[in-house]
């Protein structure tokens, strides 16, 4: 025991100091892996595939979000309304932008795949090109180093838990996280879309025998994931900045929440990508920030080898 | 106003336009942080003379481009079926004389003595490095992907991992990491080629045991997470790999046997050979074993793993096969790569050259050992082409902008690749007509 007990106690001590301001942060990035994670189960119910762009949805979110903060701010930093103002625009500037990025990416990456009743294999690949097409291209265009973006307010703890304060940006990531989170939920439990969308996952065929339209079901389902991945890329580059490849390790711990929570379930994404935020955060008492990838990753292994079906089980197509 | 867009003629034009749009984009000068409008103005409305003959603008070239490519797409809608019908009965006399036995190994041995005499056909200080570097290592990793992706049908996304893990047994061989040799030895890189093989099997089995039972779609994200976390090792594991650093210099190999006594050097023409060499191994190794027992084992799990599992053949013990037959060449082309270029970087080992390798196999033909060479011969030739004469505006970078749409652009209008095995074109065709089980394992939809 000797040099290795000494070695844990010495690190849950930290980990007791530590606890409630890792666990904020954690709970912050666990709403953006959750809007992230939603895209990845919503497509993957309806098409039954992982899309792997969707990481470039959420970059392009992140980027237009930055253009609008870049335009508006000037050299002071705004406050009261405009701050509320400058968010909410961020948030649907960003939002409108991963939408438009989805919706070509289905047009151009899936559809004519789609038509022609491809193998999956033919869908995993064109997504990868489409994915590395739209993040370099995103490079070349925007310059290839990372730029923080022009802040709406000064951030500041806000409040306090026990004793952990709260910033202002998380307090944003949570008002911003729970409102679309919770919209997200009731539009596909009770709207004509939600039916349509949870019928087309059900059993695409029959869904088309009894009148929904199969291909708009498709691209809408597209727009609204990739308007929630765009906006957690608004709010993932308000605190770490833009650059081109910014998308792919949130995408892939997003990924892993979807997994985590059962791929195809609504909720299971949600509390997944909570669930993930948390464990990695407090991982940092444990292991170097350098292998914080390598938790998660070692997450998404575990969890794929010994309960593939997730948490919550796959639940293709029912009210969550 | 909406029949107007209806109309096909319109719909035609509009794509057509957005495409060579696209396309101008793509070639454009680069934008920056500082100006990131910059790269869209540079590219449509950019003075550029049309060979001389007029001055325009960007935008106004690539507008005549439009009109060309819809005329050329309007022709082909109506004579396309023609043309094709006659350029398939000119070709009929040609692909039979190349069926032939004797002609195909005429054509092998033909092209055997041209890669022998390239390095003095192509008499060139950047080309030399360029065939060695770019073109012979990619060739030997895509050969070696296509087993995992082609005969098995396994989508890898880090297979430069293994490619990683032959470098690193290189460096860690001939004792140039912070970690010592095993015995404390320095040994030749001859001798770390069957150790980095044998290593780079085993990294293959041990990855491959666990997550090859997985579904398609989630293998291709495991292995896409193993070859970031193997260079998130490499990069931080100071004590081991030297970082970001990288390791110290790596020692030339020296031929010894009998009176054969040579040693390598910076030139990069011997190393050419001795890819050459390895490459024709690995390549003869590859084509019996596609027909072997092996190989069809592949073609049965690929094409319908529950029927394969009821004639006996276990699928996990195959796929972790392929796995580690494809890493094995990762695994020579990292020692070659190590001993050549003197040292390892984790930088050299990014998710971009997982990519760039499958494009390659992609590109060529899932499956046809011929064309994957003929593939990535292609396109590491454009790709040094670039590199040694950039067009205005061209970035190396962007390379993986071109490679992302000719992925997409593969799939949508050839997906069995340039120069298709028939029996993977066989397999794509009668999975689109709803016949065959191809793919099942992939999505999980087992019936």
């Amino acid at each position: 025991m000797g040099a290795f007990g000494h070695y844990l106690s010495g690190h849950f001590a930290t980990f007791r100091l530590e606890f409630w301001s890792l666990f904020v942060g954690g709970v912050a990035n666990g709403f953006l892996y959750g809007m992230i994670a939603v895209g990845y189960t919503l497509v993957y119910g309806v098409l039954r595939l992982i899309n792997f762009a969707h990481s470039e949805i959420f970059m392009s979110g992140g980027f237009a979000g930055y253009f609008v903060m870049k335009a508006l701010i000037g050299n002071s930093v705004p406050s009261g309304a405009a701050t509320i103002f400058l968010i909410v625009l961020g948030i649907v500037v960003g939002g409108t932008a991963g939408a438009l990025v989805a919706t070509l990416l289905e047009r151009v990456a899936y559809r004519p795949l789609r038509r022609r009743n491809a193998p999956k294999l033919a869908y995993l690949i064109s997504a990868i090109g489409a994915s590395y097409f739209l993040f370099n291209l995103a490079g070349k265009e925007f310059g290839r180093y990372s730029i923080s973006m022009p802040q709406p307010y000064i951030n500041h703890p806000v409040f306090h838990v026990f004793g952990a304060g709260v910033q202002l940006y998380y307090v944003v990531i949570f008002v911003a996280g729970v409102v679309m989170l919770f919209a997200l939920d009731r539009v596909v439990a009770t709207t004509k879309l939600g039916r349509s969308i949870r019928a087309v996952a059900q059993d695409a065929e029959t869904a088309s025998l009894m009148g929904v339209n199969i291909d708009r079901t498709i691209a809408l389902t597209f727009i609204v994931g990739g308007a929630l991945g765009g906006a957690a890329g608004f709010l993932f580059g308000l605190g770490t900045g833009v650059v081109y490849t910014m998308g792919f390790v949130p995408a892939l711990k997003a990924f892993t929440a979807a997994v985590l929570g059962g791929i195809g379930n609504l909720r299971g994404a949600m509390i997944g990508g909570l669930l993930l935020g948390v464990v990695e955060s407090l991982s940092v008492v444990f292991v170097q920030a350098a292998y914080i990838d390598v938790v998660a990753f070692g997450i998404l292994v575990a969890v794929l080898l010994f309960r593939p079906t997730g948490i919550l089980g796959e639940r293709l197509g029912r009210a969550a | 106003m909406r029949a107007f867009f209806r109309n096909p003629f319109v719909r035609r034009f509009s794509l057509c336009f957005l495409v060579v749009e696209l396309v101008a984009l793509m070639t454009g000068p680069p934008g920056s942080t500082q100006a990131p409008t910059a790269g869209f103005r540079g590219s449509f409305f950019e003075a550029s003379s049309f060979y001389g003959l007029f001055r325009t603008q960007r935008w106004v070239v690539f507008f005549a481009l439009a009109i060309i490519m819809f005329l050329v797409w309007s022709g082909w809608l109506n004579k396309g079926a023609s043309i094709r019908s006659t350029a398939t009965k000119a070709l009929a006399v040609p692909r039979a004389v190349t069926q032939r036995r004797p002609v195909r190994w005429s054509l092998i041995g033909v092209a055997l003595i041209v890669a022998l005499l390239l390095p003095r056909i192509v008499n060139d200080a950047f080309w030399h490095s360029a065939m060695t570097e770019q073109i012979g290592v990619f060739v030997l990793l895509a050969t070696g992907l296509n087993v995992v992706v082609g005969f098995a049908g396994l989508l890898d996304l880090g297979y430069v991992a293994f490619y990683a893990i032959g470098a690193y047994t290189t460096a860690w061989m001939t004792g140039s990491l912070p970690t010592p040799a095993p015995f404390h030895g320095h040994f030749d890189p001859f001798v770390a080629i069957p150790v980095a093989i044998v290593i780079v099997m085993v990294a293959g089995i041990l990855l491959g045991a666990p997550t090859l039972r997985l579904r398609g779609d989630y293998l291709a994200i495991v292995t896409l997470g193993f070859g970031e976390i193997v260079t998130i090792f490499a990069n931080n594991l100071y004590g081991i790999t030297g970082g970001s650093q990288g390791s110290g210099p790596i020692p030339h190999p020296v031929l010894h046997i009998g009176p054969l006594h040579y040693v390598w050097s910076l030139k990069p023409v011997p190393y050419y050979y001795l890819l050459l060499v390895f490459l024709v191994i690995f390549l003869v190794a590859f084509s019996l074993l596609e027909h072997s027992r092996i190989g069809r084992a592949w073609t049965a799990i690929r094409e319908d793993e529950v029927a394969a599992e009821s004639v006996g053949i276990n699928p996990l013990k195959y796929k972790v096969m392929a796995f580690a037959i494809g890493a094995s060449t990762a695994g020579f082309a990292g020692v070659v790569t190590a001993s050549q270029s003197n040292n390892v970087f984790p930088s050299s080992f990014t998710l971009q050259s997982s990519i760039n390798i499958l494009v390659l196999v992609i590109f060529g033909g899932m499956g046809s050992i011929f064309g994957v060479v003929v593939g990535a011969i292609i396109i590491q030739v454009a790709y040094s082409y670039l590199l040694h004469t950039p067009p205005q505006g061209y970035q190396s970078a962007d390379l993986y902008m071109y490679l992302g749409a000719l992925l997409v652009v593969m799939m949508i209008f050839r997906p069995s690749g340039l120069i298709p095995s028939r029996r993977r074109k066989r397999e794509i065709v009668l999975s689109e007509a709803g016949e065959g089980h191809m793919d099942e394992v992939l999505t999980g939809d087992t019936p």
